[in-house]
This record gives C-alpha cells, structure tokens and sequence, in this order.
C-alpha cells in the first residue's frame, strides 16, 4: 500500500478528532489487516472512485461517539439517541475523508467521493492483495476510534482522466 | 458557544434568513445552531440539490449554505441552477472537500465563497460578513468573538 495515499488520512484524523473531541488524541496501533473488517462501535463507510479506489470504514466506541455527537450538536447526546449517534459519526467521517481527499486532489490525484453511509453489517470485505487495509487505532479521552483504510492507485484510471483533460 | 454581534439586512434591520442544504441532518443541526449564534434565522432546510433548488424557490433566503457532495444533485450543479434563474442568489459553499478544482468551480458557477469542514464558528461568522456586506451591517466596531 502507498504511504503517500495514507498519510493524508492520518493528519486529517488527528486535526478532525482533536478539534471535535476538544483534546488531543495519540495514535496507538497502526497494523495491516488481511482478515474481514468486524465493527466495533458505530461506524461509516465512504467509497472512493477514479485514480484511487477502495473503501474507508470509520470506526468509533460508543463511549466517544456519544461525546463527539454532544460537542459537535452542542447538547448532550445519549444513548437513546441513537440515530443521531450514528448521524454524527458519519459526519465525522466525511469531514476526515473530505479533508485528506482535499490534500490528495491537490497533489494530483483525480477521485470522486461519495457520500458516507452507515456500516452497520458486524463484518465488512476482506481485503485482498490489490487492495490491503490498513488499520489505524486512535486513542482519546473518550475511547478508541478506528480506521479501516483499503485503498488503491489505479493507474489505468489516471491516465484515463488525463487523457480527457 | 462564542457571542457575536448579530448580522442583520441592511434594508430593514431584519435577522438574515437562511436556507442549509446539508444530507447530513446532524451537519445541518450543527450550521443551524451556529447561524442562530450570529443572530440569523434558518428559514428552511434541504437535504439535496434537487430539494435545495425548490426551497430557493419557495423560501427566497437571504444566504444558502451548501453542502457539495450529496445524493441526487450535487451542491455545484445545484448552485449553478439557482444563480442561473437569481443571480443576485448569495450562496455560500460549505463542504469538508475544499481542494482548489472544486472552489474554483463552484466560484465560476456563482458561489460566492467557500467554508471548508470542520466549520469554525469564527471563521463562516467573517464569510456571512463579507457576503452580506453589501446589504448586511453588524455593529461597529465589534468583530468575531466579541
């Protein structure tokens, strides 16, 4: 797997998380994942497509999740609230990916995004020798968050989008 | 939250009125408590291009705040729409995407500015100014975080 497609992920996390948790956070694990993807807490997935392609599951305890929906929504969220929970982690995750999408765009990478969705299957694909999955764990003051990284580089698809300009 | 010193229109003193066009229920909830804090009134609230363009239509807002990647119709596509048919439209890009190709497409489709997510309240507070400056006043002298 390419580093240089990754790290944008990572610094976004970080910048996302500290800014939305209020505190500042460490990563503590960072290891490749051969086996099928199993949710932990609640979760979102968003897939990209173009020169880089494949799949990002954003991860998080419930424990934080319920502490980043009450900063982000500015009351405090319970678990009864579950929907919302689950809006706010998708929210979440589309800030992350939207920002690390910002830098990789900007260092010429051509993709589309589409929008975040709920993961809420126990198991996601299993990654393959094309694609292999990065997992990252993130320590905060309010519990583990996690990200599922299988991505890509499709030259094919590169070429084919500066061949149309 | 921080306190700002409400932006108000300038031809009659009234809150500015906002449309948020957002997929995200929990983002639009979140712009609309912020927008509240600048002492603005959320008149509507969409969640795609296609719904945005209708409620434009209905509700004729002050200011939208738009979301860029969403289901349907995409926050571009439906800014061009709607600056097409009111030009005088003021239409704010919010979106967690903010590489160049895509402000600069969106500027050219008649946006008016582009707010990257995670929004700092300080931050969509100055571009609500600057939009509204021609028809919006905000107490002299006082700025963000005041």
């Amino acid at each position: 797997m390419r580093m240089d497609l990754i790290q944008p992920f990572i610094n976004s996390a970080d910048a996302v998380l500290a800014q939305g948790l209020g505190s500042s956070i460490a990563i503590e694990n960072l290891s490749m994942d051969e086996e099928a993807y199993r949710r932990k807490g609640i979760a979102a997935e968003v897939h990209l497509s173009g020169e880089i392609e494949g799949r990002i599951i954003f991860d998080v305890d419930i424990s934080a999740a319920m502490q980043l929906a009450s900063r982000l929504a500015g009351v405090e969220v319970s678990e009864t609230d579950e929907e919302l929970v689950r809006e706010a982690v998708c929210e979440l995750a589309n800030q992350i990916i939207g920002n690390a999408v910002t830098t990789l765009n900007d260092q010429g990478f051509h993709f589309h995004v589409r929008p975040p969705k709920q993961h809420t299957s126990e198991q996601g694909s299993k990654s393959s020798e094309d694609t292999e999955a990065l997992v990252m764990g993130f320590t905060t003051s309010s519990g583990n968050v996690f990200m599922n990284v299988a991505l890509r580089y499709c030259r094919r698809n590169g070429e084919r989008a500066a061949a149309a300009g | 939250m921080e306190k700002f010193t409400p932006v108000k229109r300038s031809e009659d003193g009234q809150p500015v009125r906002y449309l948020i066009v957002d997929d995200s229920v929990f983002a639009r909830k979140n712009l609309a408590r912020m927008v509240e804090t600048f002492g603005g009134q959320v008149i509507g609230e969409a969640g795609d291009g296609v719904s945005a363009i209708s409620e434009y239509e209905r509700l004729t807002p002050d200011i939208v705040l738009m979301d860029i990647t969403m289901p349907q119709m995409e926050g571009i596509e439906a800014a061009e729409k709607i600056v097409r048919d009111h030009p005088s439209a003021r239409i704010v890009m919010v979106s967690s995407v903010g590489y160049q190709e895509n402000i600069v497409a969106a500027l050219q489709r008649g946006a008016r500015h582009f707010v990257q997510k995670p929004v700092k309240p300080e931050v969509l507070y100055e571009v609500i100014k600057y939009v509204m400056r021609d028809d919006g006043t905000a107490a002299r002298g006082a700025g963000a975080g005041a």
